[in-house]
């Protein structure tokens, strides 16, 4: 299984001829069936209800304080600066710098009493990222590779794309680097690589004359259709062909859409990246990832928070909102989070500092309950450093998370899988948290 | 007078800053502990036999007979491991292919020993001696040559300390890479370096080999972590994963350990009785790593309480010293010359960097109690009678008619065939040996310390944006993963390729190729050997001279034919 799986390229078109691929950007009529959708989708406003599952990844990187967005204590010791305001749930209080995000949490479940053991930033991302510890044996695969190794249903373009995604993109660990996410900055900016640097002739002399001739000469006196058996080298040159003919490579360009449209989701990289990644569900990407950095905040804390709410607010509301108006919300899940939360107290120069016992994590769509709060953290804690989680009430682990997520998307969680050494390993360790679960 | 009093407690206070300011800094940058680096250096335990840089069996006698007893004992290991790769071959009822061209072998050692093809500069110069001598003497030159002490200097930091550059003021990568360096420039015997990273004591700055430890702070508070160490130990040193004993014992009979002859599953306690050996290396303010007493307590699974792990070794304890510190015996049974599961996995290690996929199914799993294959059983022979010389394996890989096999032939390859090696396997470049290809091409010189500082900078420009678009693949070193859609977009459109392709008569091949061929025959002649180190066939002489001929402009068609070049399976392949 895992030979075949380490052929295959993270495309569902990889067997399509380059004469066929390159032919398929020609014209309307030869407009891809997932083209087609989208035009539908933008016609009608509504998708295909057979839609397979898809994850947006709202990755907060650097530690967002759950006090300052959604766990806030305010007028408590611990609370700090931060004011809490009412939500669309009733009863639901989050920080004031996230009003928009408010309004829409009838949408979400939340969870309030997410725990880990990594305090390290680069330990603590892996562990979210993937659900399990660093580990020197392996690597996991992310969410988006584990979702797109198990299904080959999406797009033309990459189906696990990360957006702005600073060090630590999503990976396909022990699945193989065809599932690690394809990486672009600022959706402001082009899609790299995807553009011709000679003219259209040139190119296509090129083309063939690395085809007909040196690849033809390579390939002499060597295992039987090398490319198949062995390299990929051409299927993978006809897929990346395909990718820069594709009309769905436009998805990536936020241009195009409506200045008001753009200025719901916010007029900075992460609101159009929350923007892009609407519209590449919409053409079918299985998985993107959008990071917000700007969350550790050692000093300053209210301040930088704050800051970086600004930039989470309206990109996080625009996003549920335009899945749900688009009937992609039960399709698609959204996750909001960050590697680790920051402690209850502050330091001297008015920072938190990182704090993996009790932290929150949003989600919403695709079988996600609907206005649920679980966990929560103590207003006034004890911070008995021998025992954190008697400060969390109804604690979960970063890998009930994962657990849950991959329940949601409908991916067996505790099935093994082989890593390339023969070794089982489950795809979780976690145990779904049913009462987020619908 | 009330002026001056200020004026000298404002002084006399800037001047604490000043000095805490200058002492922090020394810390960072150059430690305060009384240990060397690697030029004066004594080693810890045995006086190690200084290698002679270039003899060919490595012993520093250079008088004449014994050069020539040195010469027959190298030619009779070579003829032992060709016989153990014929008949391995034989049995199965293969055909090995023919030795495959110079050029092509020189490729190979190039690609393995500094992460690039050859430039053309060193093939001219090859070029001149006679065929015969031409292996050989570009060995001699790329094993002196600081390309490839840097090179395997990071490849082994992969392998040792893995990719994260971890916390900067406890631990330093790039100090611990160029100490790898300078090791393999003055010839190290293996077995010292294993010592010294073992025993490694003082600052992680001044003693870059303490950074084997510090690399493992941030999971242990501030001091070794004796389970990631025996984790890396037993993989880097003994080939050998026993991660999952950290947990439990084997049940499903992964994990031979105990008697080499007659072993037994492996046990929780392996694990971390080898773990135990690292617990006697203490963090102690700016002295930095330092020996003290083994303390180790822990639950095992299934246990009421924890218990105290006194540091044991997985298997043939009868090596073991009962006597000295805990880390030196550590390190002295590691490189017992009858550890032969050591050292074949110091010889897997060395293989898989020359041939560049693991001998066996996993570089760092050697089953105690089962044979590699038989010519990394020979090529450990050798290791261990030749004292654990490196650069004689290296010799002896580079000599071997497995080595030297070529990956085509007239007869139908199948997957067995690369299987066994009967032809020399293709094998994906890494990304850092792509980035070396692709810029080494496009210079006719060699790129290397004597470079002029621009085109330096631009390789090292070039090749770090290369890689983070590319992709790394980390310390998963031998796992040749497919293509990505990514990477052949990069080399369709991406910046390296279009600068080293471009218009560029002060840098580029490319340009230089155009002005100076006597004619476009030669001009394609060239610019192959430049990018894919061999001359053309008829056929695609013929074919890209007739491209050149009827092209608007010269320039532009030459430029298209590296571009072609560039882009080929042949390029991103070592074969």
């Amino acid at each position: 299984m895992n030979n075949l799986i380490s052929h295959q390229l993270c495309n569902r078109q990889r067997h399509l001829s380059r004469r066929t691929l390159l032919g398929a950007g020609t014209g309307s009529i030869l407009m891809s069936s997932l083209a087609r959708k989208l035009a539908w989708a933008d016609e009608t406003g509504r998708t295909d209800p057979a839609k397979p599952k898809s994850v947006i990844l709202l990755w907060m990187q650097g530690g967002p304080s759950q006090l300052e967005t959604f766990d806030p204590h305010s007028g408590s010791k611990f609370g700090g600066e931060v004011k809490s305001i009412d939500t669309s749930i009733k009863g639901l209080q989050i920080a004031e710098t996230l009003p928009r995000v408010a309004e829409q949490m009838h949408l979400t479940s939340l969870v309030r009493s997410v725990t880990g053991k990594e305090g390290d930033h680069e330990r603590a991302i892996y562990n979210v990222k993937t659900g399990f510890r660093p580990d020197p044996t392996l690597i996991h695969p992310s969410i988006g590779a584990a979702l797109c190794q198990a299904s080959d249903a999406g797009a033309d373009i990459p189906r696990h794309i990360s957006i702005s995604p600073l060090n630590f993109p999503g990976r396909g660990g022990y699945l193989g680097a065809a599932y690690d996410a394809f990486k672009i900055n600022d959706p402001a900016g082009p899609v790299p690589d995807v553009r011709k640097r000679v003219d259209d002739d040139r190119f296509e002399q090129r083309i063939s004359d690395l085809t007909n001739v040196v690849e033809r000469q390579f390939a002499r006196g060597r295992l039987k259709d090398l490319n198949r058996t062995k390299t990929l080298h051409t299927t993978a040159t006809d897929a990346a062909l395909q990718m820069m003919s594709s009309e769905q490579l436009s998805a990536f360009d936020v241009s195009e859409e409506p200045k008001k449209v753009r200025d719901q989701f916010g007029d900075n990289p992460f609101g159009r990246g929350c923007l892009a990644a609407a519209r590449l569900i919409e053409v079918g990407a299985r998985c993107i990832e959008v990071t917000l950095g700007g969350w550790d905040s050692h000093v300053n804390n209210h301040g930088l928070q704050s800051s970086a709410c600004e930039s989470l607010d309206p990109g996080l509301a625009a996003l549920l909102q335009r899945l749900k108006e688009r009937d992609l919300l039960d399709s698609t899940l959204v996750v909001c989070g960050g590697e680790f939360g920051r402690t209850p107290q502050t330091n001297p120069a008015g920072g938190r500092d990182h704090w993996p016992h009790g932290f929150s994590t949003l989600l919403a769509g695709c079988g996600i309950r609907r206005g649920v709060v679980h966990g929560e953290t103590a207003e006034k804690p004890k911070l008995d450093s021998e025992k954190p989680l008697d400060d969390v009430k109804d604690p979960v682990t970063v890998a009930d998370i994962h657990s849950t997520i991959l329940k949601a998307i409908d991916l067996p969680f505790s099935e093994e899988l082989d890593t390339p050494v023969g070794r089982p390993m489950k795809r979780s360790e976690g145990t779904p948290i049913e009462s987020i679960l619908a | 007078m009330a002026h001056f009093k200020s004026g000298l407690a404002g002084l006399l206070r800037w001047s604490w800053f000043v000095l805490l300011v200058f002492l922090a800094f020394s810390y960072l940058v150059a430690g305060l502990s009384t240990t060397s680096g690697v030029a004066d250096r004594q080693p810890i335990i045995d006086s190690p036999d200084p290698i002679a840089a270039d003899s060919a069996s490595g012993s520093g006698d250079t008088s004449v007979s014994s050069e020539s007893a040195q010469a027959d004992s190298f030619e009779e290991a070579v003829a032992k491991v060709d016989q153990a790769w014929l008949a391995s071959i034989q049995t199965k009822e293969l055909t090995p292919a023919p030795v495959a061209d110079w050029l092509t072998i020189c490729r190979r050692m190039s690609l393995a020993l500094v992460g690039n093809g050859l430039s053309l500069e060193e093939i001219r110069q090859l070029e001149q001696l006679p065929e015969e001598q031409r292996e050989d003497a570009h060995l001699d030159t790329l094993l002196n040559d600081s390309r490839h002490h840097h090179y395997w200097g990071e490849r082994w930091a992969r392998f040792l300390v893995g990719t994260d550059e971890g916390q900067f003021v406890l631990y330093r990568r790039r100090r611990f890479r160029i100490w790898l360096a300078d090791v393999f420039a003055q010839n190290w015997r293996y077995d010292e370096i294993v010592r010294n990273l073992i025993t490694a004591e003082g600052l992680w700055t001044d003693s870059p080999e303490v950074n084997f430890l510090s690399a493992t702070f941030d999971s242990n508070d501030g001091q070794p972590d004796p389970v990631r160490l025996a984790a890396r130990t037993s993989r880097a040193f003994l080939g050998l994963r026993i991660d999952c004993l950290q947990c439990h014992d084997d049940f499903l009979g992964n994990v031979s350990l105990g008697d080499t002859q007659s072993p037994r599953d492996g046990r929780q306690t392996d694990f971390h009785q080898l773990a135990a050996f690292f617990t006697s290396a203490k963090t102690s303010g700016l002295q930095g790593v330092q020996d003290g007493k083994p303390d180790y307590q822990y639950k095992y699974l299934d246990a009421e309480e924890e218990t105290d792990v006194q540091p044991a070794v997985p298997y043939s304890p009868e090596l073991l010293p009962e006597e000295g510190r805990p880390r030196v015996r550590l390190a002295k049974w590691i490189t017992h010359p009858e550890n032969r599961q050591a050292a074949r996995a110091a010889v897997s290690h060395v293989w898989a960097l020359m041939y560049g996929r693991s001998a066996v199914d996993s570089v760092d799993n050697l089953p105690l109690d089962e044979s590699t294959t038989p010519v990394l059983e020979s090529l450990t022979d050798d290791f261990v009678e030749n004292k654990f010389d490196l650069r004689r394996l290296v010799r002896l890989i580079t000599r071997s008619a497995a080595f030297r096999v070529d990956s085509r032939a007239d007869f139908e390859v199948t997957p067995k065939h690369e299987r066994l090696g009967a032809v020399f396997p293709l094998v994906r470049l890494r990304p850092e040996q792509m980035a070396g290809a692709i810029i080494q091409s496009s210079r006719i010189k060699s790129i290397d310390r004597e470079s002029s500082l621009l085109v330096q900078l631009q390789k090292f420009g070039g090749t770090n944006d290369f890689i983070k678009r590319y992709g790394d693949v980390g310390e998963d070193e031998f796992n040749s993963e497919s293509v990505t859609i990514t990477q052949r977009l990069v080399m369709l459109n991406g910046n390296m390729l279009k600068e080293s392709v471009d218009y560029n008569p002060v840098l580029n091949a490319s340009s230089h190729i155009e002005m100076f061929s006597k004619d476009n025959s030669h001009a394609v002649d060239t610019v192959y050997l430049c990018v894919l180190n061999r001359h053309p066939t008829d056929a695609e002489q013929e074919h890209f001279v007739h491209r050149i001929e009827e092209a608007k402009n010269r320039a532009s068609a030459i430029e298209d034919l590296f571009w072609v070049l560039l882009n080929s399976t042949e390029l991103a392949w070592n074969h």
